[in-house]
């Protein structure tokens, strides 16, 4: 074996031990990042302040609306009239997404025309899809401006029909979100919770 | 590579003899042996300190669902168990009674129990439950060895029942009589054995041990599997060191 | 010519040039990194420099995800770390490398200091590096003890009051002074608030700035050895140091491994001592302040415990404070107390070979007795060993002066 070799040799093994210490240096690293990013995720205390909230909807009458928060988030509840279900159809065409087709604004078990579990009851975050404003309930019917009741957004003009629902022409993607919530008893709504869950 | 595992054979030769001498201390304690890994016995302990002493002491920064977690229990047998005025599992565990009441019956506010294992130490807790003796002269009747003058009444006495507190007298070289403890002996009799009630107050010390650091068993286990990735690293960087340094002629 | 383009050595182009004409960078890296020649013959005592800036960054993370969770109020200071340590996702982790960071702060600063000791790196022309390393130490006292207070338990408190109060020593200040320091008549509320600023935001930018120029000193004069010879003194045909190789790759690769080791013995800790029998988290510490009542031993956090020992070993407020300052402020003229010839412990006679044996027992069996109880038999060993730390700085114009001193020779010493 000559020197050129036995460089060549050490060259080779420098070359390898370089990569293998570096790269193992950066998976230490990036293994010891986590734990960091990781306690900026929404601590014990935060999970339990945001656990579900219960609304008492027994003595709410038609065409009423209460206001929760639940997780810092306004939340409407708006017990809806006869006469506001009948016009949840009337304008479906000017509706952005008027079947609930963007799954993530809603769950499963309000995926459906009233946008509810019982449809009376309309329980949706009021936190518009814009920019995060609370819209202003607007219920009076104006059929020469073809409205029919429903939220207007002030900060940039966007408005949701009864069901939350987007209107076209508004900077407002998508419609209002409805969060998890179940009927705990007919008078007891709870929000936070899937229908499904005990 | 030599030299280094030498120096790092030194330092953690030093460290282990640091932390072995740093461990010592508090002689006069009889030792808790509390046994952290044994889940039956948190769980019994768990259920002494919620029946006996939450009442009075709360763990304020002890979440239920924390506890359930790592003594596999259910919401609902924590429910059932343990939570007696908490709703929910991620409550903390708070005391019913209203402080101004606990100063008017104690003259003073029961301690939090959340880092007690950690202030005072499990043995110290060990023996301050078994460390209550008849005191005529104490409003409460008892008096404890360990915090002379508590105001903490003996809340166990059903299961250990009353003792007293035997004292030797000797003389010292200057003629002086000393007085020193010498043991307890039962006055009446508990619902317990000594044995009984020494297995019972060794599960509640357990119990307070663990909730000073819930965190200490997964910080070890973790410990280990971050030693092994050092020590894997160490090996690589020396070998590609003794590499690099062969270019440095003497 | 400009000077953009006549200084580029080799050919480059892209965004390296792009740079560079505007920044200098390669420069900086050349002079500071690849060409800086630091001498082939250090050993396992050379490592702490590198170790202590590893330890400031430690501290730097882990203090910044502290804060984000952490409330600077009598009220919920305490309750906050406990949060931090059990609500907090990995929380508990990140305490515990920064309660563990402080100590091993000190342990690596006190080894690096006690390395110029042994071979003489504060003396000319090395004396402002030094001084800038005294002023990075009293910075860190600071800082460390700003930070004690943070965690707002019964050390916390009390260690705190202590402190304070010795300012109340200096004569007809002293007494303002203390409330100046403290903006109120006790340790209260606001005193939390202000120390929460000064161990966030002034002493770590003070720290950033006077390691800054620390290293800027340092490669301006060029690192010293274990023989305390000049290398650049003895230099080969290409301007380069005999005895030298570059910062990069070879003393990179060799602190590499320095740094691997100690966070071995960091990460020991943490994981599976975390308080470190008391010595790293005191047991009162779990207690909240308690403005009532005083905890039965209270000793200082283990870095202070040596000059802590002299304050207590003087029984005169107004001299104990002195005294105390004058242990910490001493060393800092060393590089005109030595009046050796030659730099290293290897070339030194038997007299100063003594003299730091002696100092550095002293100065571990002071921190010891800080940590015990002050009783007589402590305090009159604390008096026997601060007398020895005395001596050592005050007679040493004398025994330097006077020590017979070996030949130096012209290259260092290498084994390889």
């Amino acid at each position: 074996m000559t020197d050129d070799d036995l460089d060549q040799i050490d060259r080779n093994r420098r070359h390898f031990l370089a990569i293998a210490t570096a790269v193992t240096g950066l998976v230490g690293a990036g293994v010891a990042i986590y734990p960091f990013l990781a306690s900026l995720k929404p601590s014990a205390r935060a999970q339990a302040l945001g656990a579900p909230v219960e609304v008492s909807i027994g003595s709410l009458e038609p065409g009423e609306m209460v206001r929760v928060l639940w997780r810092g988030k306004l939340v409407f509840v708006l017990r809806r009239t006869e006469e506001m279900l009948k016009h949840l159809g009337d304008n479906l065409d000017r509706l952005k997404d008027p079947n609930s087709e963007v799954v993530e604004q809603q769950p499963e078990y309000a995926a459906n025309a009233t946008r509810s579990v019982k449809p009376e009851y309309l329980v949706v975050e009021g936190s518009c899809t814009h920019l995060g404003c609370a819209p202003i309930k607007d219920f009076e019917v104006r059929p020469a401006d073809h409205w029919t009741g429903g939220f207007f957004c002030p900060c940039h003009g966007s408005t949701f029909d009864l069901a939350g629902r987007v209107y076209n022409g508004v900077p407002a993607p998508t419609n209002l979100r409805i969060p998890p919530h179940r009927f705990v008893r007919d008078d007891l709504v709870l929000i936070g919770q899937d229908a499904g869950a005990a | 590579m030599g030299k280094s595992m030498q120096v790092l054979f030194a330092l953690t030769a030093t460290f282990a003899c640091v932390s072995a001498f740093a461990s010592g201390g508090g002689a006069d304690f009889e030792k808790s042996e509390i046994d952290p890994g044994n889940i039956n016995s948190l769980q019994r302990g768990a259920r002494n300190f919620m029946n006996y002493c939450s009442g009075c002491h709360s763990a304020k920064y002890v979440r239920f669902n924390t506890i359930g977690k790592y003594l596999e229990l259910s919401d609902k047998q924590l429910i059932d168990n343990l939570m007696f005025n908490a709703e929910r599992t991620f409550e903390t565990i708070n005391v019913s009674m209203r402080s101004g009441d606990a100063r008017k019956w104690f003259g003073t506010l029961p301690p939090d129990m959340s880092l007690m294992g950690r202030s005072k130490g499990a043995d110290y807790i060990f023996n301050f439950l078994k460390g209550f003796y008849i005191d005529p002269d104490s409003p409460t009747g008892v008096d404890n060895h360990f915090l002379p003058g508590t105001s903490m009444p003996h809340v166990l006495w059903e299961l250990q029942g009353y003792q007293n507190a035997i004292y030797a007298s000797h003389e010292d070289a200057e003629g002086n009589v000393i007085r020193e403890f010498a043991g307890m002996e039962p006055a009446t009799a508990g619902l317990m054995s000594a044995d009984e009630y020494d297995e019972f107050v060794r599960d509640t010390t357990n119990f307070l041990a663990y909730i000073a650091e819930p965190i200490r068993s997964e910080r070890r286990k973790l410990g280990v599997w971050v030693m092994m990735y050092l020590i894997f690293f160490l090996i690589i960087a020396s070998m590609l060191k003794n590499q690099i340094w062969k270019d440095v002629k003497k | 010519m400009s000077r953009i383009e006549s200084e580029v050595g080799k050919p480059k182009g892209g965004l390296m040039k792009w740079i560079d004409d505007r920044f200098p960078f390669t420069e900086t890296m050349k002079y500071h990194v690849t060409e800086y020649y630091a001498s082939k013959n250090f050993n396992f005592w050379y490592v702490f420099g590198v170790l202590a800036f590893v330890v400031l960054i430690i501290q730097f993370l882990s203090g910044i995800f502290l804060t984000m969770n952490y409330k600077p109020s009598s009220a919920e200071a305490f309750a906050s770390v406990e949060y931090i340590m059990r609500d907090v996702e990995w929380g508990w982790l990140i305490r515990y490398v920064h309660s563990t960071g402080a100590s091993f702060f000190f342990i690596v600063v006190y080894l690096h200091m006690f390395r110029a000791m042994l071979y003489g790196s504060y003396k000319k022309p090395r004396e402002l590096i030094w001084i800038i390393g005294m002023m990075i130490f009293f910075v860190l006292f600071a800082e460390a003890f700003a930070g004690y207070l943070l965690p707002w338990g019964q050390m916390s408190y009390w260690g705190a009051q202590v402190i304070i109060s010795l300012f109340g020593a200096i004569p007809v200040v002293g007494d303002g002074i203390v409330e100046f320091i403290r903006g109120d008549y006790s340790i209260s509320d606001i005193t939390l608030n202000r120390f929460f600023a000064m161990h966030v935001i002034v002493l770590p930018l003070a720290l950033i700035g006077l390691v800054f120029v620390h290293i800027v000193a340092l490669h301006e004069v060029g690192s010293s050895n274990p023989d305390g010879i000049e290398i650049k003194k003895k230099k080969g045909s290409d301007g380069i140091p005999l005895d030298g190789v570059a910062f990069h790759p070879y003393h990179t690769s060799k602190d590499l491994v320095a740094i691997i080791i100690f966070l071995m013995l960091f990460c020991a800790v943490i994981f599976f001592a975390p308080e470190m029998g008391g010595y790293f988290l005191e047991h009162a510490n779990f207690e909240p302040a308690n403005l009532l009542a005083t905890p039965e031993h209270i000793a200082p956090v283990w870095y202070f415990t040596p000059f802590y020992s002299i304050l207590r070993a003087v029984p005169d407020k107004l001299w104990g404070a002195i005294l105390m300052g004058g242990s910490v402020l001493l060393p800092m003229f060393l590089p005109w107390l030595d009046r050796s010839r030659v730099r290293s412990i290897r070339y030194r006679g038997w007299i100063y070979k003594s003299a730091l044996t002696c100092f550095a027992i002293s100065f571990i069996a002071l921190g010891w007795l800080g940590t015990q109880p002050a009783e007589a038999v402590y305090v009159l060993a604390a008096r026997f060993f601060g007398i020895i730390y005395f001596a050592f700085f005050l007679l040493m114009p004398y025994y330097t002066a006077i020590d017979k001193t070996k030949p130096v020779p012209d290259r260092v010493v290498y084994h390889g």
